[in-house]
């Protein structure tokens, strides 16, 4: 298990080799990839992601950790970005290895929906008319309630 | 205690952590303190359901109990991922 909280870009290819590498039990690996997408009416110069450092790592073990037991998973990886990122950049990636595919598919949906209201980031829109702070929605928190 | 503040909170505070002496009993307890120093307190902590706490990198309630914690955190609602 690994869990890397960079400024620093990632390489999604070579992760995901690295990952998939030296595991000869598992028969399934998912991978999921977060990008920043422009907004709909407005060019976004910047999102800049802030975190709580120290608590950001604790939260995302203990989230990988859970995913592991529940899902059974030979392996699991997140890494997450922080700084200032433009559109088009990839934020976030998680990748998870299990015997078959349902539970490599159920984990890293399980680890998505934890990340997006559990793991201590702030996202801000940063375009020409000022910067704003990205809400978290109703819908995010409800996909708690179906784990 | 330390106090950190993230995000919109801590634009709305003016700084990113402080140091307050306090014996209050529960967080909220503690949140009533911070509001009754300045306006920009007030205006930080006016919505609490807008708000999120951790004690010693722990989220944790409002109500919860304050005893033995170093470290208490105060943002806004998560936006990972």
């Amino acid at each position: 298990m690994r869990i890397s909280v960079q400024e620093a870009p990632f390489d999604l290819g070579a992760e995901t080799a690295a990952f998939a590498a030296g595991h000869s039990d598992i028969g399934a690996i998912v991978t999921f990839t977060g990008v920043v997408r422009d907004l709909p009416d407005d060019r976004m110069d910047a999102m800049e992601i802030e975190h709580y450092p120290g608590m950001t790592e604790k939260a995302i073990t203990a989230m990988a950790q859970s995913a592991v037991e529940r899902f059974a998973l030979g392996d699991a990886l997140i890494i997450h970005r922080h700084g200032r990122l433009q559109p088009g950049e990839m934020i976030m990636m998680v990748a998870t290895a299990s015997r078959h595919r349902k539970d490599a598919f159920e984990a890293a949906m399980f680890l998505m929906d934890y990340l997006k209201s559990r793991a201590p980031f702030w996202k801000r829109e940063i375009s020409s008319t000022g910067a704003e702070w990205v809400a978290a929605t109703d819908e995010d928190e409800a996909a708690l309630s179906r784990w | 205690m330390d106090v950190l503040y993230f995000a919109w909170v801590r634009e709305r505070i003016g700084m990113p952590r402080e140091v307050v002496q306090t014996d209050a009993a529960t967080v909220a307890d503690f949140v009533a303190e911070l509001r009754a120093r300045e306006e920009r307190y007030a205006a930080a902590f006016e919505d609490l359901s807008a708000l999120r706490v951790a004690l010693d990198q722990e989220l944790a309630d409002f109500d919860a109990p304050l005893a033995g914690v170093r470290e208490i955190a105060f943002f806004p609602p998560m936006t990972g991922g």
